[in-house]
């Protein structure tokens, strides 16, 4: 039998959500289901004097109008949930409707709940608000400063955590090297922007004190627990749905008031409520990405060793602490200052910030495309110091493939790795001898060709849960699996995890199916409903094959092994005899003496004859908790050319080498490297939210937000090598967020090479044709 | 994204429509530029006039030498149209730079020009080909020249209750050569600055030149310094018109691009589109 696993097969899920026929949270219909709009503040920073609901009380369709000071009492503050340790984080608290201050423009105001959406949005234009207003601060460098305005009384200065990382010993490394390059960079704030806004739905039993909440989440365990909290309802009296959830790129992990505040009104109510925010209430109230102001130096020798990095960054955190932000810009990012590189002295220091700004929090990659970018960046700028290839001192610096698993400086231990191999690989694919003669006849020609070559690993399939307590995460990091035969030999797989996009109920199948020896339209993955799953932790940082992936392949090796059994006593022979092969347990030597899968799960379901002292039933539950995260790696390589005249980027080629272990389905890892790349993409490109100075979000709609489009973005061409990872049974690694942390610097040291000529050494992200152009004029000595 | 409350009127016919149509009243064909306004709340009419069913505004018709489009012509229509791309090839070209397919299907050429969004495309196209409005009321009609119907942005010379209903095309002077060239707001793909420009060459000499800008200032403008053209060969003396085309107008100033990025794009979308209007001519 052929073996599913990396087979390149299409995805299960797509029919559904290309015709329509899928269900997401805004689809759910109840019987007396009523409509909750939450009003917002227009300002950015302000005291409360009065929010005076009486004329939207009054209003056609109202059932009810809360405001800050009536759930203050019922409903616990928004918790944050990973309490970094050692760095003084300051949490203060977070009420899920403002009740003396609003800290950023989209804090919520009010909550009206009516009998229809429109009925409901039009009181929010009867609520009068009385602002008195304070000055806003959008720059996370700026708002440490002395003078700027807090939004905090409990956080002086702003400052929620000063967090350190510090290996070898920098300052020796910088004192005694002949080379540093230092630069300031800004990684561009980003709006997430899934295809589908997120919604909550609550639909509280007062017969039984039972709630049920369909959330847009990309972790319904983690939203059980958070609203258990804000609701003060018990856990086991709490169900939560995520449906169908249309992207979430980090943006669904956090709680947020909104679900907590239709779960209030339910219970107040007694009927189910919903909320459903549009995309402009997205762009405004669901977190933001990136956010940092870096100041950043690296040293080195003069033929292209690097001997130590130094940052001190102030990461923006927004208005409040979101629920895993403090771990974002420390964690997930100053310990990956190391990348792919044996890099011997490194100390970083990294400041979070309040900012009278919507909430910073995970974002497709999270804290490793900022380190990543940064990293690559300086190299680039090294190598041109030292009058080295950037290609060169890259090799020279990587991390010797026998050395693994290898401890780099910030202490993390990487699993696996051939970093040469993947470079070599792409380097295959592209002639780079060649492309440097073309560049070099190109500027004789006054055409300005470049090209950015970044090798990267990153950390990813969070994680072992004894790592996440001690690093502060607010929960395990283990994933799960009940993998349930049916008497008719049908399996479904009810997971820990929650798939969203990535393809896992098609991967997960081909897991099982290949475990078992049957078709893989025998086999259903279920997620999403924390009634029907066991306790897991969801869907990001590229935990999810390797995490619940692993524990459904643990699970269906205890059915098998269960089977194997059935089979030995049925075959009368010893379970040391039998082997498996062509679908069914046989006794070695005589193949036709056998029983298949099918057979067996008739046989454990209906018990007529099992062996002494074995239960009926064929199921089997994994809790896998991997010793050790996985770190893929690999090169990508751009070419770009600049038209000097306009600031215009034309991307030339895109390669993306790839190694995230073996591939259950090649067709599934290519979408996300082309997703993960094109979103990169946009992030150097073009895609910045923008605020003006008194805390206003310019880019309030696609209008101005520019995420990519089809016809704006080149053809990926992708390719792989294979490094299994010792950490877990299927020897996988993510691939889920290796593009958007690969590509940014690719494409924008890429640029930069272009306009080397003309002196330019780096310009911030996103580089936008305006952008560009005013980096020439200032180059050529123009006006700015 | 829920607008506030209004009636909602599909008009039977033209006399209808004019009927309808007034103060505190919007007119509807393909919403695309309506809507967002709605959902914003930004407009707040008491009453909605569909016209986008109307077929006595549809269509496109010789006319003289010239033609005739019908206001509610969606944008696909007009890229099916063969005649007309034949006749004014610049329009085929910039609708299909309009929107996506989606928005050319549904979206009208009338509409769209009512709307008068300084960085729309079809504007300075309009003013190129020195195109007349025809504006009906319940009163009667008045036809307005394209080159004085843009009065700032969104904001036309059409009285609330008048409809745009035809756009006139006079027949494009002979051994002409059109080009757009654009850059587009990465965002919005509405121009952070456009040129139009047509050029009549006779005997290898410039007989007519025109040009137009869109996305630079707050409305859509002709640029005289064009007319410096005729007479000559044209090669050397373009960029410099372009040049002069843009000199002393105020730049819009936006987070996209500041007046001085603005103004040089329409300088090099003017160049662009004079030097292959002028190749196409030959």
């Amino acid at each position: 039998m052929a073996t599913l696993f990396g087979s390149g097969i299409k995805r299960r899920e797509d029919p559904r959500l290309i015709t329509g026929k899928a269900t997401y949270t805004d689809d759910v219909k109840l019987p007396g289901l009523l409509y909750a709009a939450v009003l917002r503040s227009t300002y950015a920073h302000a005291k409360l004097r009065k929010v005076d609901v009486a004329k939207a009380k009054k209003a056609p369709g109202v059932v009810a109008v809360y405001t800050g000071a009536d759930v203050k009492d019922k409903l616990d503050t928004v918790p944050c949930a990973w309490n970094v340790p050692n760095c003084d984080l300051k949490v203060p608290p977070h009420p899920p409707l403002a009740v003396e201050k609003v800290r950023y423009v989209g804090d919520g105001l009010a909550m009206v709940v009516a009998e229809s959406r429109a009925a409901a949005r039009d009181a929010l234009d009867l609520i009068d608000v009385d602002y008195d207003a304070l000055d806003a601060v959008v720059d996370p460098e700026k708002a440490t400063q002395k003078g700027a305005p807090e939004l905090h009384k409990e956080v002086p200065g702003n400052v929620a955590f000063t967090w350190k990382v510090a290996g070898g010993d920098v300052a020796k490394a910088f004192a005694e090297a002949p080379v540093t390059v230092e630069q300031r960079i800004v990684q561009n704030r980003l709006l997430p922007t899934a295809m589908e806004p997120r919604a909550a739905c609550a639909s509280y039993n007062p017969g039984t004190g039972q709630l049920t909440c369909w959330v847009t989440s990309q972790n319904p365990h983690i939203h059980r627990f958070l609203l258990s909290v804000m609701t003060k309802l018990p856990e086991h009296r709490i169900r939560v749905i995520a449906p169908e959830v249309g992207g979430g790129f980090g943006s669904k992990i956090p709680g947020y008031p909104d679900e907590a505040l239709v779960s209030f009104a339910s219970m107040e109510l007694g009927r189910p409520v919903k909320w459903t925010e549009d995309r402009s209430e997205n762009y405004k109230v669901t977190i933001h990405g990136r956010d940092h102001v870096e100041y950043v130096a690296l040293c080195g020798t003069k033929d292209g060793k690097i001997t130590g990095l130094r940052t001190k960054v102030y990461a923006g955190l927004g208005g409040y602490a979101s629920t895993a932000a403090p771990g974002i810009p420390t964690i997930l990012h100053g310990l990956m200052y190391s990348g792919p590189y044996t890099i011997p002295n490194i100390e970083g220091t990294i400041y979070g910030v309040y900012t009278t700004t919507t909430p910073v929090d995970a974002y497709r990659g999270a804290g490793r495309p900022e380190a990543t970018f940064l990293l690559e960046r300086m190299i680039d700028l090294y190598a041109r110091k030292v009058g080295l290839d950037p290609v060169e001192v890259r090799r020279m610096n990587l991390i010797p493939k026998e050395k693994f698993p290898y401890t780099v400086a910030t202490g993390l231990t990487y699993d696996s790795g051939n970093y040469q191999g993947a470079l070599d690989k792409a380097l295959q694919m592209f002639d780079y001898k060649k492309f440097r003669a073309e560049q070099a006849k190109g500027r004789k020609e006054g055409r300005y060709l470049g090209v950015g070559v970044t090798t990267y690993c990153e950390i990813c399939g969070l994680g072992p849960s004894q790592v996440a307590g001690a690093v502060g995460f607010g929960g395990g990091l283990y994933d799960s699996a009940i993998v349930r035969v049916y008497p008719t030999g049908v399996v479904r797989a009810y997971i820990g995890a929650k798939p969203h996009g990535q393809g896992e109920e098609t991967t997960f199948a081909q897991i099982v199916g290949d475990e078992f020896g049957i078709p893989v339209e025998n086999v259903e993955v279920v997620a999403g409903d924390t009634e029907a799953t066991p306790q897991g932790w969801g869907t990001y940082g590229s935990r999810t094959t390797a995490a619940c992936g692993s524990a459904v392949k643990v699970a269906a090796q205890r059915v098998k092994d269960k089977a194997k059994k059935i089979a030995a006593h049925l075959l009368e022979a010893n379970e040391a005899d039998l082997e498996w092969k062509d679908g069914k347990f046989a006794v070695k030597g005589s193949p036709d003496r056998g029983k298949t899968f099918g057979e067996l799960a008739l046989m454990a379901n209906v018990a007529w004859n099992m062996p002494p002292g074995v239960e009926p039933g064929l199921e089997a539950t994994a809790f896998f908790d991997p010793s050790n995260f996985v770190y893929p790696f690999g090169t990508h390589i751009c070419t770009v050319e600049v038209d000097v005249e306009t600031g215009e980027v034309k991307i030339l080629r895109y390669i993306a080498v790839d190694d995230c272990g073996p591939q259950i389905n090649p067709m599934i890892v290519d979408g996300q490297v082309h997703g993960g790349v094109i979103q990169g993409l946009g992030e150097a490109l073009q895609e910045m939210a923008v605020y003006d100075e008194d805390g206003q979000l310019l880019t309030g709609t696609m209008m101005d937000y520019a995420v990519p489009k089809a016809s704006q973005m080149p053809k990926v061409e992708t390719a792989h090598t294979v490094t299994p990872s010792p950490v877990n049974p299927l020897g996988v690694k993510g691939v889920g967020e290796t593009g958007t942390i690969a590509s940014v610097p690719t494409l924008v040291n890429a640029v930069c090479d272009a306009l080397a000529p003309l002196g330019i050494s780096h310009i911030d992200k996103p580089l936008t044709p305006a952008r560009v152009w005013a980096a020439i004029q200032h180059a050529r000595g123009g006006a700015k | 994204m829920i607008p506030t409350s209004f009636e909602y009127l599909r008009a039977k016919n033209l006399k209808d429509a004019l009927k309808a149509i007034g103060k505190n009243t919007k007119v509807i064909a393909g919403g695309h530029s309506l809507l967002p306004l709605l959902r914003f709340r930004l407009a707040q009419p008491d009453t909605l006039v569909d016209i986008g069913q109307l077929q006595e505004l549809k269509g496109i018709k010789q006319a003289g030498g010239g033609m005739k489009i019908g206001a509610a012509t969606t944008y696909r229509e007009l890229l099916e149209s063969r005649e007309l791309g034949t006749l004014y090839p610049l329009i085929a070209e910039v609708t299909e730079h309009i929107g996506d397919l989606q928005v050319r299907n549904a979206g009208t050429i009338g509409g769209g020009l009512a709307h008068a969004d300084p960085a729309a495309d079809m504007p300075p196209v309009m003013l190129v080909l020195d195109a007349t409005f025809l504006l009906q009321s319940k009163g009667g009609k008045r036809s307005v020249a394209a080159r004085k119907f843009f009065k700032g942005p969104f904001t036309t010379a059409m009285k609330p209750n008048e409809l745009l209903t035809e756009i006139q095309l006079p027949a494009p002077p002979k051994g002409a050569g059109m080009a757009y060239a654009s850059f587009e707001q990465a965002a919005s793909g509405y121009a952070l600055a456009g040129a139009a420009a047509l050029i009549a060459i006779a005997k290898g000499m410039i007989t007519r030149a025109e040009l137009a800008f869109t996305g630079l200032a707050d409305t859509p403008f002709l640029a005289p310094a064009a007319a410096k053209l005729v007479g000559t060969s044209g090669d050397e003396l373009i960029s410099q018109v372009a040049a002069a085309a843009v000199a002393g107008v105020e730049a819009n100033d936006d987070i996209h691009a500041g007046p001085e990025y603005r103004t040089h794009l329409a300088t090099v979308a003017a160049r662009r589109a004079l030097t292959q209007a002028l190749e196409r001519a030959r």
